[in-house]
């Protein structure tokens, strides 16, 4: 049967629907809804401002994903650089025009959404690695020009990033390269070096820090030293996590959500609000609803014919992974707070966005698994 | 071109496929580790987050506690509660707070430096804790705040309760009064301690003081939600708080307002007590001051002119003042001699006015002398020569004995009274202990006419007189009525049966508890042969209903009314011969040189159920300044015992 179509990207919208990968799809639709209901409770038990918002660019970026998803994968790995360039360009553009808040400028104004670059450079240098690797040949991986060339491409946007300043997103944009680097086989001892020049400059790079972020760094080995001041927000965000018990306080009554002692709640701290409601069987819910779509997600990597959509799947996969794990390390008190969103939950339009046009490349090499790129 | 399957690209596929996998065990690892992350946040550590987050939402708010009211014998409140308009501001939820106390200081005329106060306090206390603009506004004010109230947002009028004393300053050194909490009521006492609020008054002095556990109450507290920055969001509940007991004193408020009447603008004490059940009626010390003052703390001005007052307003001179008894200490002194054989009644003494006995002089109040005196006439017209004669033989560590028997050099209520005083009787012992001296004998003969070391408080003196008038038993004196309180009745019968009963057996058994010191019990007889009471008692009646006697003038003739007593003129300082020679009227010679007056008395006389002791400081004699007083309060006494019995206390009642 796969015989007829292997070797024609022409597929009818019928096959095209018929392919897609439904557990992946409805995993979403599912953390779409969870997230629905967490901004339905921050907006205080009525369907308001983050509820609105947050349901509508679900809604628009979940098409938005089924429209990128039935796209040819050939056209993404096409638009491959071409989407990092344009992210690079964002970036400079937020660096040099960008809407500043709360000390960080990283937005640029749109007038319909305030983008943030530095989002969508997560899956661009996702899609860029992949792009790079899949036509290098293995034994090449390792040579000079390949890593030095790659470590331009990683560098750039992360020192842009970086001097936002926005040490989170430039760590996860970091991650998310190197993820791609390692699944395309670079050599484990260039790994290993990095890490340890890394942990000997960690001092330097601490010096380098601002001084909020030093102190960030601090309060995580000791939240307890300024429980009103930076160690606040780790404090009360495991205050509300643990008080939620096995089944949790109960949609709406989260009373560390409510009475405002959980900073961030909408964005960064979704997490805590959500599993102060509903427990421990709750987020243990959301994780495996979590781990569902990322095996769904390398699964579909496993079966692409073409590297790019094999190390595109793999490389997301795993980056939304990493999210996830540094998100809820950071919420429950098991990493120093920088800013993560947690994929889907968190409120915040460039995240969503960045987060659904992955998922859509991803859904269109399940779509289009069969086809070959030269 | 996966599928052209050449080496490279296989090694390539094999290298992603393996890569892939190593990274996918190392997520299920952390998957796991998170998942016991939220394991032992979430079930493990539930119960300490739990409380983390109530602690963090859940704010109590105690609210003042009402405290317990005093009333009289009759019920009357005579230290109750009362409406207390104030007005609160709680600075986190005003606007524009500058612009609120401009408002307020105009509206309720605030001088500047109660305002700048205000301003102090409201920047050392958190946004949230509320302001107290005012304690106590009058009605005038508070309507006129509420007129304004929607032009001031954030400024709340409340009103609470606050202490109230109806009688102003007749029960002040009863009662003693209540003010705001200091640092020593903290320290002192934990249950002040623990009920602490703002606003709380608690009891300084007197009764308020002592009786502060049982008056206090307990808060009413209030819990309520607050949000990340201590507003308050919603109640969760109120316990509502118990008023504190309410406790009934023995006094007559009708009594005691005379007596306030007749102390007016003279420094002194009166005293009356029922003499079988020892309730004291009417207890009171002039000047006083109007308790009322102290509750919202006393102006400067205020509070210097009564401390600077030289009658001493603030001492309570029944408890606390000790004087010279002078010749009310007679009665006594005849007792002990006739109790002790020392003397027969019938004794004679030639009073010449003077008489010269180791080589000094001592002095007659009546320079000219009474002539042949006998036992009963020498109380009557109190002869001082008399005396001087009685106690020769007596001595004085017999006398001390009788006397402290009879309640002199012993606090006679007390734990009720902190600033009670002992007094003094001496004796050849308590010289040799206090002083190191041995006892003169002419010593002994001005004790036995109530002058040098010897020195009673004038409560001592009544419940002297009433341990005399009640045929010579025990009492112990009370004012609070309470279910321990004695009942006439019962007490009479109960002395009765003791008369018969003082056999030379049941003395052997007084005598062991007198030698043990563990207390004369109540209503046991307190003398050796009834007789010589009711000599004593009579020479009193004669004191004051016979021509001669000292309190003559001042006798009522009516039985319903008529009272025995003694007069006593206590020196304070020693007269010279210069002054006898001068013999200046009372108004020449300088207030603070003036002797004290002193008149004790019990009555009815053939049914005696009161007995009292009036001091006036530096009033001259006793009988022009002291026994005059006693006169118009037995009328009223007498007047109102019936009131009186008809709201006995019943066991049932409690």
């Amino acid at each position: 049967m796969y015989q007829r179509f292997s070797y024609t990207n022409q597929l009818t919208f019928f096959q095209k629907v018929r392919s897609i990968d439904y557990i992946l799809l409805f995993a979403i639709l599912l953390v779409g809804i969870v997230s629905g209901f967490s901004m339905y409770s921050i907006d205080g038990g009525s369907i308001e401002y983050y509820t609105q918002n947050h349901l509508l660019r679900f809604s628009v970026f979940f098409v938005l994903m089924l429209i990128i998803s039935f796209i040819n994968i050939k056209i993404w790995h096409a638009t491959g650089y071409l989407f990092y360039i344009i992210a690079l360009g964002l970036l400079f553009w937020a660096s040099f025009y960008g809407v500043t808040a709360s000390g960080s400028q990283r937005w640029i104004n749109l007038h319909f959404i305030n983008l943030q670059p530095s989002e969508l450079m997560k899956i661009a240098i996702i899609l860029c690695f992949a792009k790079y690797y899949h036509r290098i040949q293995i034994h090449n991986v390792n040579s000079v020009k390949n890593i030095l060339l790659s470590f331009i491409i990683l560098v750039i946007p992360i020192f842009l990033v970086i001097s936002q300043p926005d040490l989170g997103t430039s760590v996860l944009i970091a991650l998310s390269g190197i993820i791609v680097l390692w699944l395309a086989g670079l050599n484990i001892k260039y790994f290993v070096y990095s890490s340890l020049l890394l942990l000997i400059s960690a001092p330097f790079i601490i010096s380098f820090l601002k001084p909020y972020q030093k102190l960030r760094l601090l309060t995580f080995f000791d939240p307890g030293k300024d429980p009103l001041g930076a160690g606040y927000q780790i404090i009360q965000s495991k205050i509300a996590v643990g008080s939620g018990g096995l089944y949790g306080k109960g949609f709406l009554k989260g009373t560390q959500g409510y009475l405002e002692f959980l900073p961030e709640k909408h964005t960064d701290f979704i997490f805590t609000l959500f599993s102060e409601e509903f427990g421990f069987v709750g987020s243990l819910v959301l994780l495996i609803l979590y781990s569902i779509i990322i095996f769904r997600v390398i699964r579909i990597g496993s079966f692409s014919r073409s590297f790019f959509g094999r190390l595109f799947c793999f490389g997301f996969g795993s980056a939304i992974f990493i999210y996830i794990l540094v998100n809820m390390s950071m919420v429950l008190g098991l990493l120093p707070v920088v800013g993560s969103p947690l994929p889907i939950m968190s409120y915040g339009g460039s995240s969503m966005l960045a987060t659904m046009i992955g998922f859509g490349i991803v859904m269109s090499t399940k779509i289009y698994s069969k086809q070959l790129i030269s | 071109m996966i599928s052209s399957s050449s080496d490279t690209n296989l090694k390539k596929l094999s290298t992603i496929n393996r890569r892939m996998f190593i990274f996918s065990a190392a997520k299920a690892v952390i998957f796991f580790g998170i998942v016991g992350r939220l394991f032992s946040l979430q079930i493990s550590e539930n119960k300490k987050y739990l409380t983390l987050s109530d602690k963090n939402r859940l704010r109590e708010s105690r609210l003042p506690p009402v405290r317990g009211e005093f009333q009289d014998y009759f019920g009357n409140t005579v230290a109750g509660n009362l409406k207390v308009y104030q007005l609160h501001v709680v600075p986190e939820q005003v606007e524009d707070f500058k612009y609120l106390m401009v408002r307020l200081k105009d509206i309720l005329n605030l001088d500047s430096t109660t305002f700048e106060n205000l301003i102090n306090k409201k920047n050392k206390q958190k946004p949230w804790e509320t302001l107290i603009i005012s304690e106590n506004l009058s009605w005038d004010e508070f309507s006129k705040i509420n007129f304004y109230l929607h032009e001031l947002t954030g400024a709340k009028p409340v009103i609470t309760v606050g202490r109230d004393y109806p009688y102003k300053d007749s029960y002040t050194h009863v009662l003693g009064y209540v003010s705001q909490v200091s640092t020593n009521d903290l320290l002192n006492n934990k249950t002040i301690k623990d009920r602490n609020v703002p606003g709380l008054r608690v009891g300084k002095s007197g009764l308020e003081k002592t009786f502060e556990e049982q008056l206090i109450g307990t808060n009413s507290i209030q819990r309520y939600e607050v949000n990340a920055y201590g507003k308050r969001i919603n109640q969760i509940d109120h316990e509502e708080g118990q008023k504190g007991k309410t406790i009934r004193l023995t006094i007559d408020t009708e009594i005691q307002n005379y007596t306030s009447e007749l102390l007016k603008d003279k420094a002194g004490s009166i005293s009356i007590m029922d003499i079988f059940t020892g309730e004291i009626i009417a207890m009171n010390s002039s000047p006083s001051f109007d308790p009322n003052l102290f509750l919202y703390g006393i102006d400067k001005k205020k509070w210097t002119e009564i401390k600077k007052d030289p009658l001493k307003p603030l001492v309570n001179k029944t408890l606390s003042g000790l004087y010279s008894p002078g010749s009310t200490i007679k009665p006594i002194v005849a007792l002990s001699a006739l109790e002790n054989n020392v003397i027969s009644p019938n004794m004679k003494v030639n009073c010449s006015g003077k008489i010269e006995m180791y080589g000094q002089t001592y002095h007659c109040w009546k320079e000219k002398g009474h002539g042949q005196m006998s036992l009963k006439n020498a109380i009557k017209q109190s002869c001082d020569v008399y005396f001087y004669e009685v106690s020769r033989l007596l001595g004085v560590d017999r006398l001390n004995i009788t006397a402290e028997k009879f309640g002199l050099g012993n606090k006679v209520l007390g734990d009720f009274f902190p600033n009670e005083k002992k007094g003094l009787v001496p004796s050849t012992i308590w010289k040799k202990k206090a002083l190191d001296q041995s006892w003169y004998l002419g010593e002994t003969l001005i004790t036995g006419i109530g002058q040098g070391y010897i020195q009673v408080n004038p409560l001592q003196l009544c419940i002297m007189t009433a341990q005399l008038a009640n045929g010579g038993y025990k009492i112990y004196p009370t004012i609070i009525a309470d279910e321990k309180s004695n009942n006439f009745e019962d007490v009479k019968s109960k002395i009765q049966q003791q008369a018969i009963d003082n056999t030379e057996e049941n003395y052997l058994i007084k005598a062991t508890e007198e030698f043990l010191k563990t207390g004369i019990k109540e209503h046991t007889p307190l003398y050796r042969n009834p007789e010589n009471i009711k000599f004593v008692l009579d020479a009193m009646f004669k004191s004051t209903n016979e021509v001669y006697g000292t309190s003559y003038a001042s006798r009522i003739d009516d039985p319903k009314y008529q009272f025995a007593g003694k007069t006593g003129t206590a020196q304070v300082k020693r007269i010279t011969e210069r002054d006898r020679e001068l013999d200046l009227d009372l108004l020449q010679i300088p207030y603070k040189d003036r002797d004290h007056a002193w008149f004790i008395a019990f009555g009815p006389y053939k049914n005696p159920r009161y007995s009292m002791s009036i001091l006036v400081e530096h009033g001259g004699s006793g009988s022009k300044a002291a026994a005059p007083i006693a006169k118009k309060l037995f009328k009223l006494l007498i007047d109102r015992q019936e009131l009186r019995d008809k709201k006995k206390i019943k066991k049932t009642d409690i």
